[in-house]
């Protein structure tokens, strides 16, 4: 006998129980039982519910939360795809030991090509290449998937892509050593088709040091921040410096467009020195030994003379000057080559003839990019066409299968045939009896051009030296290479700061090692 | 068995066992539990463990010596009890191994030891509790054991925020887990004998039925007693538990919904300050209000956060066994938050396809607690398998931001041995009961039957002799005959009684 049977046994409650069945109407407890058993089911579909909420339908939002380690962890879980220069892979991956984050970047040559490669960090992320072909190198490109749906349901991760550079080894190498310990850089294109050859700044930085986690790596980034010498700045793609001289190839090819000038070796009607309408400024030129009163395009470019090509900007008139230099690249504010480049300015709308002419010999707001100058003799060297500058010829899976390949692409047109020979000869003059002699090479055809930029507070810094050219073998009628190079060396003396003297030997290098092969 | 009307109804139809079916599940369900353990393992050292097979004859030798317990004293059982536990513990034991392996420590081993002896507590019960009516008679014993075993901790050292484990040695313990079980066998026991005076007895207050004092006082104590103990412990999950499962108990027993209404105004009286103040529960409201706090507070993710982000990655179908990285959520993964584990491994799917394995326990339970005809163990079962399915809603709810976090542990599934042991005993209880409903000829208990029943006559509805006058637990089948309803042993006949007239507004309760 239970004792609630027996403590409950008292005649009042009988009664009333008694009583309660007698007539009363309650709910059965089967009937209860089955609501309550209702409400439990009901607890279950409540979650199912919010589950539902969560795993679908804002699934998306928590899988994107940048505090979600998930995206991270996969991205290190398998080794990186390769960047791969002339048939050989320049970077690699390393296992890191750490549980998290599995395989971290490695460079086989760091600092010979950190301007081509930019780095991949756990801590800080991808940069130039690494960053724009992240897609394909990380493995999350649906590209690269053979099997989309199936690997979208398995979820078995894609192994990352290689991406192929159009890069030229020796003539990286050569850049780089022509550099040495100046700061500068180069860009090296070959003009039939826009394969960029070199891309070097100086100084470097070995990006293996900060592909990881932790203090070293922290501590690595921050003496490469507060170097002054700004070592992880590409200053082939991403720094702009006043051209100077060398643009006067862009004024030169705008005049004989233009038919301002007849040809390059026609008399020029040039004072010297050269007074704007609008100004009481003259421009005179480096040595007054030249001879640049009335001098001919040729000669003027020879030797370099400001009168006679600030004049011709003037003369050909700002809408025109604007129309070449964008016709050669200038102006393009998202070039992407897939790397995003710096926009090349020469300045649209000037109304008075001083800034003109000041622009036309690559002064005042003229600026350009290193690869801008060797687009721009590129396009002279390919006999007037621009090629779009690529870095990037193809991209392949992991079993080496091509994803896409890149085709040269015609970007413009700035001159025809004729005046590209006509500007062609008068640069080559410039190598065999003008400023640019250091660049000649025996046995093959240099053309080139020097620069010797003012810039500063009232022209106070050190000029920046530029050489641009290209060269063919004397046999051969198309022209294999086309450099650009910029030396902005704060420790040189300034007297001896000139495009013939500090940058010419190193465009010289990069074309032998080019023609050379 | 009523004597007086056997010769009214025809000799029972010959009852199927479903014993074949059980073990057919059963072994499905151990070849599922292996087939996770050689997933994980593949895919995390792309082979199958070399200890699959030894994982397997152990979780099937256990599964078996169940199985043939059952066999043994509870032929009438229900066949799907079984083989959910046994899916849900295998499970369990697969994605803490999962975990060990992701967290460089070893909890599968003193998992699989807490199997062992939790089947072995299950066999025990199959085997010795011989009728679960005894249960009856221990009620108060049963209640003030729980207690005492409750308030031991608040003695000792708290552990992990919570005084409520009891530590000895390297075994921890913790005794709101076996209260549960205890707490809804009393329950059960005192509602089955004084449900009616409840439910037809009482002082009207304002548009209430009140019931009086001395009727209800007893298991209000020992039910405030429980919660204020867990209140001390901070233990809020159980007592949540406690204070639902009080409340659908009653509302079972008495049918009278106006006193749910009056317990969610008192524990919304007693939650709102506590959420407010108690700094532990008030950082768990806040977690629950906004989950991403931490994060936008440039803290990182928070363990519920990282719980999301797991479900969340798992989306539909789930990474797959291994290949998910639950363990951001750090501490407390295997037991508190395994949950997440299974959401981004299995997904969506999967998750659902586990909710429907506990689903299906609490139907069978609430199913047995429908055939049954004592009181006792229909509120019983009924107890037991609503306990189930609030301890599921209010861990899943709190690893899924639908309800605050409470840091209990999935039954069956989460590392931690009292609720396992709890859990195995409690799925004993459910297929006991079930036995004795599907039982064709329940031999009458000769403890609990002191007085045989007293032949009753047959009699129209309504005008039956006093519940009262019988003891409880007689196999007395007229319990609830002012409806009718399943007047039958028979399981597969369940037919649905919505069409009854009876119904809250039109309840007439007289006057004692």
């Amino acid at each position: 006998m239970s004792p609630f049977g027996r403590k409950n046994r008292k005649p009042g409650q009988q009664q009333a129980a008694s009583a309660a069945q007698a007539g009363a109407v309650r709910l059965s407890l089967s009937r209860t039982a089955r609501r309550a058993g209702m409400f439990c089911l009901l607890l279950i579909l409540v979650l199912l519910v919010n589950l539902s909420r969560i795993q679908v339908v804002q699934a998306n939002k928590y899988n994107d939360n940048a505090a979600n380690q998930r995206s991270t962890i996969a991205r290190y879980a398998q080794p990186r795809g390769d960047i791969i220069v002339a048939g050989k892979p320049v970077t690699g991956s390393k296992q890191t030991g750490d549980s998290l984050y599995q395989y971290r970047r490695s460079y086989t040559d760091g600092p010979l090509y950190a301007a081509v490669t930019g780095f991949s960090s756990q801590t800080y992320g991808n940069t130039l290449l690494e960053g724009v072909e992240d897609d394909i190198l990380s493995g999350s490109a649906d590209s690269l998937s053979t099997r989309p749906l199936l690997d979208a349901i398995s979820r078995s991760p894609v192994p990352g892509g290689d991406v192929y550079t159009t890069i030229n080894a020796k003539a990286q190498q050569a850049a780089l050593s022509g550099l040495g310990s100046k700061r500068g850089a180069v860009a090296a294109i070959e003009p039939s088709t826009g394969r960029i050859l070199a891309l070097a700044s100086t100084p470097s930085y070995d990006p293996n040091g900060i592909t990881g986690t932790g203090s070293a790596v922290t501590q690595k980034w921050s003496t490469l921040n507060s170097d002054s010498t700004q070592p992880m700045l590409n200053r082939a793609l991403r720094q702009t410096y006043p051209p100077g001289s060398t643009f006067k190839v862009v004024t030169m090819s705008a005049g004989l467009a233009n038919n301002v000038v007849s040809g390059i070796d026609v008399a020029t009607d040039s004072p010297d020195p050269y007074t704007a309408k609008d100004t009481t400024t003259a421009i005179t030129n480096e040595s007054s030994s030249d001879a640049c009163q009335n001098a001919t395009l040729k000669y003027a470019l020879q030797v370099s003379c400001n009168t006679v090509f600030a004049k011709l900007g003037v003369d050909v008139g700002e809408a025109n000057m604007v129309k070449m230099a964008q016709a050669y690249g200038f102006n393009q504010s998202s070039q992407t080559i897939p790397v995003g480049v710096s926009r090349s300015n020469f300045d649209t709308g000037l109304t008075g003839q001083a800034y003109l002419a000041l622009s036309s010999i690559g002064q005042y707001d003229t600026a350009a990019t290193p690869l801008q100058m060797a687009e721009v003799v590129a396009a002279v060297a390919n006999n007037g066409t621009l090629m779009k500058p690529m870095l990037v010829s193809k991209v392949t899976r992991d079993d080496g299968t091509t994803v896409q390949s890149f085709a040269p692409q015609t970007f413009s047109q700035p001159v025809t045939p004729a005046v590209a020979a006509e500007i062609q000869q008068a640069m080559v003059s410039v190598v065999t009896g003008g400023t640019g002699g250091n660049a000649a090479i025996p046995g093959a055809v240099v053309g080139g051009k020097t620069g010797t930029a003012q810039h500063g507070v009232n022209n106070s810094g050190t000029p920046y030296a530029w050489f641009i050219c290209y060269a063919r073998p004397s046999a051969s009628a198309a022209s294999p290479v086309a450099v650009a190079v910029v030396i902005e060396d704060s420790n040189a003396n300034r007297a001896d700061v000139s495009g013939g003297g500090l940058a010419a030997p190193v465009a010289k290098a990069v074309m032998q090692a080019v023609l050379n092969g | 068995m009523a004597a007086a009307t056997a010769p009214a109804i025809p000799a029972p139809p010959r009852v199927r066992t479903r014993r074949a079916t059980e073990l057919l599940l059963t072994v499905l369900a151990v070849l599922i539990a292996v087939f996770g353990y050689a997933d994980v393992g593949s895919s995390i050292d792309g082979k199958v463990p070399a200890d699959t097979l030894g994982y397997g004859v152990g979780l099937g030798v256990l599964a078996l010596l169940a199985h043939l317990a059952v066999r043994l004293r509870a032929k009438y059982a229900d066949p799907l009890l079984l083989p959910c536990a046994v899916l849900l513990n295998g499970l369990g034991l697969v994605v803490i191994y999962r975990l060990d392996r992701a967290t460089a420590t070893s909890s599968a081993p003193s998992q699989l030891m807490w199997t062992t002896i939790g089947v072995a507590l299950f066999i025990a019960v199959v085997l010795f509790l011989r009728d679960y009516r005894v249960l009856q008679r221990y009620a108060y014993v049963l209640a003030f054991g729980a207690i005492l075993l409750m308030i031991v901790p608040i003695f000792l050292p708290a552990v992990y925020g919570a005084k409520i484990w009891i530590k000895v040695g390297p075994l921890s313990f913790q005794p709101g887990e076996i209260a549960k079980i205890a707490l809804a066998i009393f329950f059960a026991a005192y509602l089955a004998v004084s449900r009616d005076v409840l439910a037809l007895t009482g002082r009207k207050i304002w548009r209430l039925e009140l019931p009086r004092g001395r009727d209800l006082g007893p298991i209000v104590v020992i039910w405030l007693l429980s919660t204020a103990v867990l209140f001390l412990e901070q233990d809020l999950g159980t007592c949540l538990i406690f204070f639902g499962l009080f409340v659908v108990m009653l509302y079972v027993a008495t049918g009278r919904i106006g006193w749910i209404a009056v317990g969610l105004v008192m524990v919304g009286v007693a939650v709102v300050p506590v959420a407010l103040w108690e700094p532990h529960v008030h950082s768990r409201f806040v977690d629950w209000l906004h989950p991403m706090a931490s994060i936008d507070a440039g803290e990182g993710a928070g363990q519920l956060a990282q719980s999301l982000f797991a479900f969340a990655a798992g989306g539909l179908l789930g990474t797959g066994l291994g290949e998910g990285h639950s363990y951001l959520i750090g501490f407390a993964v295997k037991s508190d938050w395994i949950l997440s584990t299974f959401g981004e491994e299995l997904g969506m799917v999967g998750l659902a396809a586990l909710l429907l394995v506990y689903a299906l326990v609490v139907v069978r339970g609430y199913r047995t607690g429908r055939v049954l005809r004592d009181p006792f163990g229909r509120l019983l079962s009924i107890g037991l398998a609503t306990l189930l399915a609030l301890q599921v809603f209010v861990v899943a709810g709190g690893v899924t931001d639908l309800i605050p976090l409470t840091g209990m542990t999935m039954p069956f599934l989460a590392q931690g041995g009292s609720s396992l042991l709890t859990n195995w005993v409690l799925v004993a209880l459910l297929l006991k009961m079930s036995d004795a409903a599907r039982r064709p000829d329940l031999p009458p208990e000769p403890g609990v039957l002191a007085v045989p029943p007293a032949p009753r006559p047959v009699a129209p509805e309504g005008s039956a002799p006093p519940e009262q006058s019988t003891p409880p637990g007689t196999g007395d089948r007229s319990d609830d005959h002012d409806h009718g309803d399943d007047d039958h042993g028979d399981d597969d006949h369940d037919h649905d009684d919505d069409d009854d007239h009876g119904d809250d507004d039109t309840q007439a309760v007289p006057r004692p």
